[in-house]
């Protein structure tokens, strides 16, 4: 437990917030944390136009990237893998001399529309932690700590889970400010 | 002949850059160096008819190039200012000036005379004045060549009038050039000019521009105009609405600015002669021996029909600097006035003792047109913007969107928001704009959004988001500052003109939107595409350069006033702007087949 406090940038990534109430209920509760810092990539971008250079210094004023976003077709939403396609450069965050990400760590908080113990059964054949893997790779190849992930998931009573849902998220996002969270992965 | 050119064109070389150096006008030009060459002063030029006669053409080309600019969809629109703002201008000033000397005790018939004379204003200067200024496509403008028109269309009307007018027994002299007027053979001549303009010209006109001889079509133009004009007159009509008809037919042809661009030195020039005639002809000595009859008759004619042109701007919903521009260009009596009197004197219904005294009043009053214009537009009008003749629209809507002004940009903002089901409340302060937003089935309110009791009828006190669409860049920034202060709950969105404007904005702190900028840069997005670069490169260069140009036009705001610290931000603006685009384009696409572990970093 390092007493020096790590700084978050949360990465929200959703195509259509004002429908979606886990994530709003999971932003509400990050919000009043200390040192995370809440950036909302479509609603920062509505054009999908990135401005790379502004990224990338908030990425450099930042210990620890978490990226939120509802899981879609198996994967993150376009303008998320649109942010790594342009933000993370050669000569910044790999290849030579890029190394500006190094040692920082990336958690994922994902949310699924269905029950996210689901995946890896049925006709979903694959684990999320199966799943996530071309972001950790990404996150290793560019000497990052992969922090793992957490997901949440609607179902029948979400309405009576929302709190449980927040209450969780924020003490998982306060300990990523302590700088003591430790990888592990796990569905709600 | 050559040595009456040489006189004609010297004055107006010396005159009229003179005139418009002082800010007084080409148009005064042209008057004063008339008067100075003209039988009263020099008299280096005697024959002032033949010059009249020969230069009123320039008034028929000047009709030809107003109608081009006016097809028949704008000519149609313009139906109710024409007939209902010109009957109350004629007749309003008919039975004013008429009655007052009628009832002065001049016998009726002269009193008439005088009326009908009067009522008429002068197409030539009325159109030159405005056309100077750039005024023509105003409200205002629109409504002074409507009145223009239907006096044009009155020519005949009168002269038929003042022949009837003759005592018995009177010689009958003919009204000036003009035919028996038949109302069959005018209608078959406008029908003919339809059929002409429809079907026979657009054929013409190419099988004339492939010559590619320019004097050849410089020749049909004057051609076109000439027959037109001879037509008209033919059938009883005047030259000048005869003309005028062909341009509107000729308005939507692919060959308009062609024809503009031919006929308009013809214009400029015989205009010019033309008020050079106007002024040659003021009698200089009549101003010497009745000043009192000459000046208090100029003085109090000008006066009646500024009164009469007021009330029917009025009538007609003209507001501020639209109803003074409107009533001031019409306000003198039109050179047709030398023609009744002419007319009306030689069949005898009119003695010499008014005729004379009439013809130097006449004078007088052209020449005061652009001192009374220059004075106004001077003094009264940079006043004038917040005065109003109509009264605001009541207003019963509460919505939580106000958009101000509903023209062209207006309306694609309000469409898209009323489309999303919010509520908005439209206002403009042109009427024209309302009835067209409300024949669409929109509900538009009557009003001057800059102003702070037509904004509270509106209902900005519950409002939450105002958009200033108005296209006068003072006024949105006016209005911008006073919500701000008396409002500040209230949102704002402003339209900027172009970079000044958004300058300006910018530095209040305003979100703006520049009316063409995105839209050029689309073209330019097109431009990239067209000489072969590929289209997502081309986009996102666009991209890049819209937010580049937005980022620096917000420092530029910042650093104004500071003219080292502009210029080395436009010295860098431009730097980085080719880095940016360089980088955003083809230059790094080169080794571009994959992000993250390639294969040649596993052979590493």
């Amino acid at each position: 437990m390092s007493p020096t406090r790590h700084r978050v940038l949360l990465l929200l990534a959703h195509p259509r917030l004002p429908a979606s109430r886990i994530n709003a209920a999971l932003l509400d509760a990050a919000r009043g944390i200390g040192d995370v810092t809440i950036h909302d990539l479509y609603h920062a971008y509505p054009d999908g136009f990135i401005d790379v250079a502004a990224e990338q210094q908030r990425l450099l004023a930042h210990d620890t990237v978490v990226l939120q976003f509802p899981i879609q077709w198996y994967a993150m939403p376009a303008l998320l893998k649109h942010w790594f396609d342009e933000v993370l450069q050669s000569g910044w965050a790999y290849g030579r001399d890029g190394n500006a990400l190094a040692g920082k760590g990336l958690f994922v908080a994902a949310t699924s529309g269905g029950d996210p113990a689901g995946y890896g059964r049925h006709a979903a054949q694959f684990t999320l932690t199966e799943l996530f893997r071309p972001i950790e790779a990404s996150a290793r190849y560019c000497g990052m700590r992969w922090l793992g992930h957490v997901a949440y998931g609607a179902s029948e009573r979400i309405n009576a889970r929302l709190p449980e849902f927040a209450a969780d998220y924020a003490s998982r996002i306060a300990a990523l400010t302590r700088g003591d969270h430790h990888p592990e992965h796990d569905s709600r | 002949m050559l040595h009456d050119a040489l006189i004609y064109l010297a004055a107006a070389v010396i005159a009229v850059p003179l005139f418009k150096r002082l800010g007084l006008g080409a148009v005064l030009g042209y008057l004063i160096a008339g008067v100075l060459i003209g039988p009263s002063v020099l008299r280096l030029i005697d024959d002032t008819e033949t010059v009249l006669k020969f230069s009123e053409f320039g008034v028929v080309l000047l009709l030809f190039l107003v109608g081009l600019e006016l097809n028949p969809r704008k000519l149609w629109q313009l139906r109710v200012p024409i007939f209902g703002m010109g009957s109350l201008q004629v007749f309003g000033t008919i039975g004013l000036v008429g009655g007052a000397l009628w009832a002065l005790g001049t016998p009726w018939p002269v009193a008439l005379i005088v009326g009908i004379a009067t009522s008429l204003s002068s197409t030539s200067l009325g159109l030159a004045l405005m056309g100077e200024r750039g005024l023509l496509p105003t409200a205002g403008g629109r409504s002074a060549l409507s009145v223009l028109l239907f006096q044009d269309i009155l020519v005949i009307p009168i002269l038929l009038l003042v022949a009837w007018l003759a005592p018995p027994g009177a010689a009958h002299a003919d009204g000036g050039g003009h035919g028996p007027f038949s109302p069959l053979a005018a209608a078959g001549l406008v029908v003919g000019m339809v059929v002409l303009a429809r079907f026979a010209m657009r054929p013409l006109l190419r099988f004339i521009a492939n010559t590619g001889l320019r004097e050849i079509f410089v020749a049909f133009a004057l051609l076109l105009v000439i027959g037109a004009a001879l037509a008209a007159e033919g059938v009883g009509a005047s030259a000048a609405l005869g003309t005028f008809l062909a341009g509107v037919l000729l308005a939507e042809s692919e060959y308009r600015h062609e024809l503009n661009i031919v006929i308009e030195p013809f214009k400029g020039l015989l205009l010019g002669l033309f008020f050079i005639a106007v002024g040659m002809g003021v009698q200089l000595s009549l101003f010497v021996e009745q000043p009192l009859l000459v000046v208090g008759g100029t003085v109090a004619l000008v006066a009646a029909k500024l009164l009469v042109l007021f009330a029917a701007a009025r009538a007609f919903r003209l507001c501020g600097q639209d109803g003074v521009v409107f009533s001031v260009v019409l306000s003198q009596v039109g050179e047709f006035a030398f023609v009744v009197l002419a007319a009306a004197r030689a069949n005898g219904s009119l003695p010499a003792d008014v005729a004379g005294p009439m013809n130097a009043i006449v004078a007088a009053s052209i020449l005061s047109t652009p001192l009374l214009f220059l004075v106004v537009s001077r003094f009264v009008m940079p006043r004038m913007n917040r005065a109003e003749a109509r009264e605001a629209d009541a207003i019963d809507e509460r919505n939580e969107v106000i958009v101000a002004g509903v023209g062209r940009f207006g309306q694609v903002v309000s469409r898209l928001l009323i489309g999303r089901g919010y509520g908005v409340t439209l206002i403009d302060h042109d009427p024209e704009q309302i009835e067209l937003m409300r024949r669409f089935g929109f509900r538009a309110y009557y009003g001057d959004a800059a102003r702070r009791d037509v904004l509270e009828s509106a209902g900005i006190e519950e409002a939450s988001l105002l958009v200033l669409a108005f296209d006068d860049p003072e006024r949105v920034l006016e209005t911008a500052q006073l919500v701000r202060e008396r409002f500040p709950h209230v949102r704002l969105l402003a339209r900027a003109r172009g970079r000044t404007e958004a300058f300006e904005l910018a530095e209040h702190g305003i979100p703006f939107e520049r009316e063409t900028f995105r839209a050029a840069a689309a073209v330019g997005e097109q431009a990239l595409v067209a000489l072969g670069e590929h289209p997502h490169d081309a986009h996102r260069a666009q991209q890049a350069f819209v937010r580049h140009d937005l980022q620096m036009l917000q420092e530029a705001a910042k650093a104004r006033g500071d003219d080292q610290t502009l210029i080395s931000l436009a010295e860098r603006a431009r730097a980085d702007l080719a880095q940016l685009l360089k980088r955003e384009g083809l230059a790094d696409a080169e080794d571009d087949d994959g992000a993250g572990p390639t294969h040649r970093d596993w052979m590493r």
